[in-house]
């Protein structure tokens, strides 16, 4: 088994991804709550709004995130010929 | 083996559950139909409950199989939409569904560290597992761990944390059947949990994965449908807007504005309520100074004989009680009650007393706001208080050392609440049942939409816990609370009846009218009564219990499935006997799978309350001893087999011994706490031991062999030319 150059762009291409990604998951989840009380002081529709983003926020975004990550890698194994067949 | 395209399955699969669902539908119809007609509310309890379980059964026995993949895997031909269903079931136990919202209504903005934490981690297991384990594509996680880093103490390690994690997991799933089970029909606990124990039987034992996993989507139809329709029926009453998600923003500025005027002393309601806390602040007294008589009695050596005594002292009062005439016969009842719950020993009479004397002090303060987050605990404001009482100014120097101490209590709980959800989330991506379920879909690019789909579904229960939290809240605050005790409403007699531990109301000042600290609310009580609290007919009740059954049933067959592979696979065939034949691994598979849902049962059917704190201890073990082994695994080649098994045992040793020193179940005391984090997010230390274990272990070690680096590769991308095979038997 070989790895080609367009292998390792694959994968640094993924890790990339996944770093990209895992900021959107850390920013919408720790960062909210360290800045909790300060944030519940806007309010939006009646919700406070760090209130808001651990009732519903997040996870509106964890699901968000998993979709798009899904769907990119999806397409890239197509892009780099590292798909699997129709079995 | 697959005598039929992917698609032709996924179009036969959809038209099942679509005709499944439907008939489900027409199921509660009809029994709504009979209730009109008269027929009882138990009757009903017992139709609901049999007809889903005897349900799963059929399913169970209709995919029964012999064949080794079939059994551990469903034959890998899940489509990604049907195997989000079933980790949504598979994930989501008792615990999330009636429990969930009752802590939030208990809570508020701190009960949102399970919400975010148990969603969040599909995140992880999105970008750092289930494709690769998927393209790996054996039967159980100790697999992978013996694959990548060779030698069977890796796997050793991994089936003994995977046991540790799952079988307290599922002995709570065990109790939490017997609970709905005994509510609902009225049979005794035990007889419960044994009956709960054939349903799940029926599904795992005979079919392995591939049953459990059509019970699974099939239980999570009934489960969801179970929790949407009261909280949209009961949105749609308070709002007028049957998206709960949504509408319950005004719900929540009404509660925020009500608790302001709760706790404002010059308003009717405030004034009210402060004759109550007052009582409540004696109450906490009373049982401040009974501890002392407890504790001392015990200095003294004399624990046994105090414990006597105090019995005695009930006995004594049953032995009046019976003799008064004309016998009180209700509270007859209640004095043998409290017989029977009395404390075994003194230890055990000490931390119910403390649970009374908490009780009592939680409800002498202040209404906590429902979405305020870290409340400081108050020492500024108590100081104010009672200077001004006094009359004087209290000092700058008071002042500041007030703040600081609300401003450290505020700084804990942000703390502990984050350390929490990491421990949840990760502990999520590490807890081998959840893993596992992603070894069944047909490709890597089906388990990865497959994450998205199962995320997607369990989103739809947990958005909307927050939202029933708060909706009840709401009822409790509007219309509960000034009302008269004359004019109950009878869902508050109702259940009041049933069980005074989820709804007691008792009129401690005496002026008829309700106060909120005169209110006691058990947290399984939220979901329980909403269909009552929205004015539903008692076959919603029903509803709800029967998905509370399949969410307590699917989470405990996968558990029980997770416990029997490791054992039968990992140990038996893989560690003891490799030649094996199929019949005799599948046999050998299913008789542990027996010996282990008895010996859980066995375990739930004596009550031990405890248990229910461990589960969330399971998430901190599994986070420490997997997470770090499993990641690492696939994005650093250098790990190697030293690596892992030191990462593996500092994670779970330190986890388990900073629980040993911290959690008072195991004799620890909170004394002993580092950065005062809570022993439940003790994952929070032992994940980075795990982490720096697998990296010095492996750094002081040689590199890998080819193989296994080759390993890493076929495991990265979904197809490579010249390949090795993973896929083994």
């Amino acid at each position: 088994m070989k790895l080609t150059e367009k292998h390792q762009e694959y994968w640094s291409k993924n890790l990339r991804l996944t770093a990209v990604l895992l900021a959107v998951w850390f920013v919408a989840t720790f960062v909210v709550i360290w800045f909790a009380k300060e944030l519940n002081e806007i309010v939006i529709a009646g919700f406070p709004f760090a209130f808001y983003m651990g009732a519903q926020g997040a996870l509106i975004i964890y699901v968000v995130v998993i979709w798009y990550y899904a769907r990119r890698m999806n397409q890239m194994d197509k892009d780099y010929g590292v798909h699997e067949g129709e079995d | 083996m697959t005598t039929q395209s992917n698609s032709a399955f996924f179009n036969q699969l959809k038209r099942y559950y679509t005709f499944y669902t439907g008939g489900f539908i027409a199921f509660v119809i009809v029994l709504a139909i009979l209730e009109q007609m008269g027929v009882s509310n138990t009757v009903l309890g017992y139709i609901f409950l049999a007809a889903t379980i005897a349900l799963y059964a059929g399913i169970g026995i209709m995919s029964k199989t012999a064949d080794v993949s079939e059994y551990y895997v469903a034959g890998r031909r899940v489509p990604a939409l049907f195997n989000g269903m079933a980790t949504g079931a598979d994930w989501m136990s008792a615990a999330s569904f009636i429990g969930m919202a009752g802590t939030l209504y208990a809570s508020g903005y701190d009960g949102l560290a399970f919400v975010m934490g148990w969603t969040g981690g599909y995140v992880l297991v999105a970008l750092f597992l289930a494709p690769y384990l998927r393209k790996f594509g054996q039967f159980t996680i100790p697999d992978f761990l013996g694959a990548r880093y060779g030698g069977n103490l890796p796997r050793a390690i991994g089936v003994i944390a995977a046991i540790i994690c799952s079988f307290v997991y599922v002995v709570a799933q065990i109790y939490g059947v017997g609970l709905i089970t005994s509510r609902f029909t009225g049979l005794e606990f035990a007889i419960g949990v044994y009956a709960g124990l054939i349903g799940i039987l029926v599904c795992s034992f005979l079919g392995g994965m591939r049953a459990v996993t059509w019970t699974q989507v099939a239980q999570y139809i009934i489960l969801i449908i179970a929790y949407l329709i009261p909280v949209v029926w009961l949105s749609v009453q308070i709002t007028g807007n049957p998206v709960p998600q949504v509408a319950y923003g005004q719900a929540l500025q009404k509660v925020t504005a009500k608790e302001k005027e709760l706790n404002d002393p010059n308003s009717a309601l405030g004034a009210a309520e402060l004759t109550v806390r007052a009582i409540h602040k004696e109450k906490a007294a009373e049982w401040g100074e009974k501890i002392k008589t407890l504790e001392a009695a015990v200095a003294a050596g004399n624990g046994a004989a105090f414990h006597a005594e105090q019995k005695g002292k009930v006995e004594q009062k049953l032995v009046d009680l019976k003799a008064a005439v004309p016998v009180d016969e209700k509270a007859v009842k209640g004095a043998e009650k409290d017989l029977k719950d009395f404390p075994p020993d003194i230890d055990k009479l000490k931390a119910k007393w403390k649970a009374a004397e908490a009780g009592a002090k939680g409800k002498a303060g202040n209404v906590p706001g429902h979405a305020t987050a870290f409340a400081g605990k108050g020492a500024e404001k108590k100081l104010m208080k009672e200077a001004e009482a006094k009359g004087e100014t209290p000092s700058a120097e008071a002042i500041a050392k007030a703040k600081a101490e609300d401003q450290k209590a505020s700084n804990d709980k942000r703390n502990n609440f984050i350390a929490l959800v990491l421990c949840l989330m990760v502990g999520t991506a590490s807890l081998p049942h959840i893993l596992m379920r992603y070894y069944t879909t047909p490709s890597v690019r089906e388990a990865r939409v497959s994450v998205f789909w199962s995320l997607f579904f369990i989103f739809l229960l947990y958005f909307t816990a927050p939202a029933l939290a708060v909706l009840a809240k709401y009822v409790v605050y509007h219309d509960l609370v000034g009302s008269s005790f004359a004019t109950l409403p009878a869902w508050v007699s109702n259940w009041q009846a049933v069980d005074a531990s989820l709804m007691k109301i008792v009129d401690m000042n005496k002026d008829g009218i309700i106060q909120l600290a005169e209110i006691t609310i058990g947290g399984d009580l939220i979901v329980l009564a909403t269909p009552e609290i929205a004015g539903l007919p008692y076959v919603i009740s029903g509803l709800v219990a029967a998905g509370g059954l399949a969410a307590a049933l699917s989470t405990a067959d996968g558990l029980l499935l997770t416990i029997a592979n490791a054992l039968s696979h990992d140990v038996y065939y893989k560690m003891i006997d490799p030649h094996a034949s199929t019949m005799r691994r599948l046999s050998i598979s299913k008789a542990l799978l027996l010996v282990v849902a008895v010996a859980a049962a066995y375990t739930a059917s004596l009550k031990p309350g405890d248990i229910l704190f461990l589960v969330g201890a399971a998430f901190s073990l599994a986070a420490s001893a997997f997470f770090p082994a499993l990641v690492l695994g696939v994005f650093w080649k250098r790990a190697n087999y030293l690596g892992a098994v030191i990462g593996m045992l500092a994670g779970l040793g330190l986890c388990m011994y900073y629980m040993y020193m911290t959690y008072p179940f195991f004799g620890g005391v909170p004394a002993n706490e580092w950065f005062a984090i809570k022993p439940i997010a003790a994952g929070v230390f032992g994940m980075p031991a795990g982490f720096l274990g697998v990296i010095i272990g492996s750094l002081i070690s040689s590199a890998p062999s080819k193989e296994i680096q080759d390993l890493v590769n076929h495991v990265r991308y979904p197809s490579l030319e010249g390949d090795i095979d993973t896929k083994g038997a």
